[in-house]
């Protein structure tokens, strides 16, 4: 008796665990006709999801929409501001089978990874949307497996911004901008920066080099297709131009940030940003380039670069009750007042194409038309549900070959198999 | 204490009236009752730390011979992959992935092939972060433990750099290693610290000595202040030099404090990972097995995460248990002992 009774607390914390851990190990799995298929024709409240709402854009729209639907009221779910947070929360929320998640922004690269999850209802039959009026490469970054999940609500593309003193009409090709580094070099300033530090920003700009030279990292089939010749020239274009300069050697630490402060502080002549950087070198009282500087495409083999896309899509989740309300509240994001308030509220780049045209709008935001430009030919991120390790195998080896540690060859070689053992073939 | 001077169900005798030995029955009976008392008491405390520690712990164990989810190539859904065998463990320790189906050895650019490195990068950082650490701090202990004026002052600033979060520390050192940062600025160099693998390492090292150091050294000064000052004074009395003293009395007396802080201090160092997060992202050989865990855990493979995870949990845990058997850490061993005692 004495025994079994030192011995019971020991039989319960296992008994309390092992029970815990059976209650957990449900897992995830193809949701084909389950949860989808259910709460298609339910109309009430609905919940929004999104990350901090910095600029003041979403409160009012929600608050535009429950003026006018009573009945089927949005609350609006504030996340924070760290992308990363973000994603673990919906995961966390999906795996829950959280019906209070109804819609849901979602980053432009997690898109198929949570569509292949089986969590986002894909929008056929009732939820479909009229794509007509967007742009095209922002629906493809909804897209997976030839069915569409969520609806484009925001985007983004890259910028070249370059001084107008020294460069009075911007380079259109690769090849002339480097040509141009001469004037940098007697100035003494830097010449070309985008992000090259290893993290999410080196996978975009690899993968601008790597399309803007007529090279793909996933083909069509999804099948890793970096070693081409193409695709192997344009990395070998950014790894040139850092050994020899026309990339200055700090560039290698540049997210963001450090490459928008070099530019406004007059170090560097090229920079390729997204456009949040014009207000600030615009307005910033340390800004030395306010009036003498300017933007252009990016620049391509012959023509304009293919910038890759940020951005943002809305979703449903396939365990919401309200999906007809969701699907109309994606109508709404979508629709041109409230793409025009994204815009002029939050300077965020809408996705329906007639709105670069508006003049009103350009006013407000010049980098609209450069904008456009861009966003035509933009080509989408790896749309796989491994894009966390295709990312990785993108910049790490990426960022061997730009630092010359390893050669454009074999980096790429590596980049292939890298990215074939993340699971995309 | 109990009422009842005999009792009626005594188990030896089994008779009531005539015990050939009442105190060895009540014993056991009170043993029992209290047995049972104790139980009860310690319950609540059993379940919450059930659900807290265990229940996670066991949970990654279970979940670290699951498969992670796969893609049907048909439908181009995840589906469950059931049971791994040691696969997620052979996975990292002999850096083997698969790729279209075959194992393959995992190619640059996989979290896999990084599985070595990011372990050297942790140990490599836990030895040389625990040994400044220490020695510094011991100074800084030795100094603070001596009475001047403005001691308060001075103990309360050195523990400023602990009070500040991880987090806050890490961002800060991030601008100041920046390229165009104070550092550079300071002694006129141009040093890319986060670019190349000895100046990230050396300014994570930087950045983690600046923060720790302060905790280290109250550990060590909580040491040396339980050295009686009469010990000091009978020394000098027959002509003890302060070598001499620091040697033969200061060592000795303070090792077990000493002990317990650099034991403390390496358990804490092997799962960094603020600093290098925040400051490289784990670019240049700066991932440690902190990082690579959340790395894979944000890729979606919660199985293989948590394969690794017990590994970093084994790896640490054989590190302790050095600490305990060869250099005789008693961290816990005064309460076992009475603990024990009390039980037999």
């Amino acid at each position: 008796m004495k025994r079994s009774m030192k011995l019971a607390p020991v039989a319960m914390l296992g008994a309390v665990a092992l029970v815990l851990t059976a209650c957990s190990s449900s897992t995830t799995g193809g949701t084909a006709t389950g949860p989808a298929a259910s709460g298609l024709a339910g109309r009430g409240p609905i919940t929004y999801v999104q990350g901090k709402d910095n600029s003041n854009v979403v409160k009012p729209l929600v608050a535009t929409w429950n003026a006018a639907h009573p009945k089927e009221q949005v609350t609006f779910k504030e996340q924070t501001d760290s992308a990363d947070q973000q994603h673990d929360d919906l995961v966390q929320n999906f795996q829950a089978k959280n019906p209070n998640y109804d819609v849901m922004s979602v980053d432009v690269i997690w898109t198929a990874e949570f569509a292949a999850k089986g969590w986002l209802q894909p929008l056929k039959g009732k939820q479909a949307l009229d794509t007509s009026a967007m742009l095209p490469s922002t629906v493809k970054t909804a897209t997976y497996n030839k069915v569409m999940y969520a609806a484009p609500v925001t985007t983004d593309g890259g910028i070249l911004y370059y001084r107008k003193d020294l460069v009075p009409t911007p380079p259109k090709t690769w090849d002339e901008m480097m040509g141009m580094c001469t004037i940098a070099k007697a100035k003494k300033i830097g010449c070309y920066a985008g992000q090259f530090f290893k993290y999410e920003g080196l996978t975009v700009n690899s993968a601008e080099a790597v399309n803007s030279a007529g090279g793909t990292i996933l083909g069509t089939d999804g099948k890793a297709t970096v070693t081409s010749a193409d695709a192997k020239k344009g990395l070998q274009n950014l790894a040139t131009a850092y050994a020899n300069g026309n990339i200055p050697k700090e560039a290698i630490t540049f997210k963001e940030e450090e490459g928008r402060l070099a530019f406004e502080n007059g170090k560097l002549m090229f920079l390729r940003n997204w456009p949040y950087v014009y207000n600030l070198a615009k307005t910033d009282g340390s800004s030395k380039v306010k009036e003498t500087f300017a933007m252009a495409p990016l620049p391509g083999v012959t023509g304009p670069g293919a910038s890759s896309l940020g951005g943002h899509n809305a979703a449903i989740s396939v365990y919401s009750k309200n999906k007809a309300t969701a699907a109309d509240f994606l109508k709404f994001l979508t629709s041109t007042a409230q793409q025009k308030a994204f815009v002029s509220q939050g300077s965020l780049a809408p996705i329906l194409t007639a709105l670069y045209d508006d003049p009103a709008l350009a006013a407000k935001s010049p980098y609209l038309p450069v904008l456009k430009t861009s966003l035509e030919n933009a080509v989408p991120r790896p749309v796989t549900p491994f894009y966390p390790a295709v990312s990785k195998a993108v910049q790490d080896n990426a960022y061997g070959a730009i630092k010359g540690e390893v050669p454009v060859d074999k980096a790429m070689a590596n980049m292939q198999k890298a990215i074939q053992a993340a699971g995309a073939q | 204490m109990s009422t009842e001077p005999q009792s009626g169900t005594d188990l030896e005798s089994g008779q009531a009236g005539s015990p050939p030995n009442p105190d060895k029955g009540d014993m056991v009976r009170k043993e029992a009752t209290q047995g049972r008392a104790a139980s009860m008491l310690i319950a609540p405390s059993i379940v919450v730390l059930t659900i807290v520690i265990l229940y996670p712990v066991v949970s990654a164990v279970f979940q670290s011979f699951q498969k992670d989810a796969g893609l049907d190539s048909a439908t181009g859904l995840f589906v469950a992959g059931g049971f791994a065998g040691i696969a997620n463990y052979t996975h990292w320790i002999l850096q083997q992935c698969t790729a279209g189906g075959v194992s393959v050895p995992c190619p640059p650019g996989t979290l896999g092939a990084q599985f070595w490195s990011s372990i050297s990068t942790t140990f490599f950082f836990t030895v040389v972060t625990v040994i400044l650490e220490t020695a510094i701090g011991f100074g800084m202990a030795v100094i603070m433990a001596r009475t001047f004026r403005g001691r308060g002052l001075l103990r309360a600033s050195v523990l400023v750099p602990w009070a500040i979060p991880t987090a806050v520390t890490a961002k800060l050192w991030f601008f100041i290693f920046a390229f165009e940062g104070i550092a550079n600025k300071m002694f006129g160099t141009s040093i890319l610290w986060t670019g190349s693998e000895n100046p990230a390492r050396a300014g994570i090292i930087i950045a983690d000595v600046w923060k720790t150091t302060p905790f280290m050294a109250l550990l060590i000064l909580a040491g040396l202040q339980i050295i009686p000052a009469d010990v000091y004074e009978a020394a000098k009395v027959d002509g003890v030099t302060a070598w001499q003293r620091f040697r033969h009395i200061t060592l000795p007396l303070v090792k077990p404090a000493l002990l317990v802080a650099v034991l403390f201090r390496t358990l804490d160092a092997l799962r960094m990972y603020d600093l290098p997060q925040i400051m490289t992202g784990g670019a240049n050989n700066t991932t440690t097995l902190s990082i690579l865990v959340v790395q894979e855990i944000r890729s979606g493979n919660f199985n293989s995460a948590s394969a690794l995870s017990t590994i970093t949990f084994i790896l640490i845990f054989l590190v302790a248990l050095i600490f305990v058997k060869a250099l005789g850490v008693n961290a816990v061993e005064t309460t076992t002992v009475s603990g024990r005692g009390k039980a037999k």
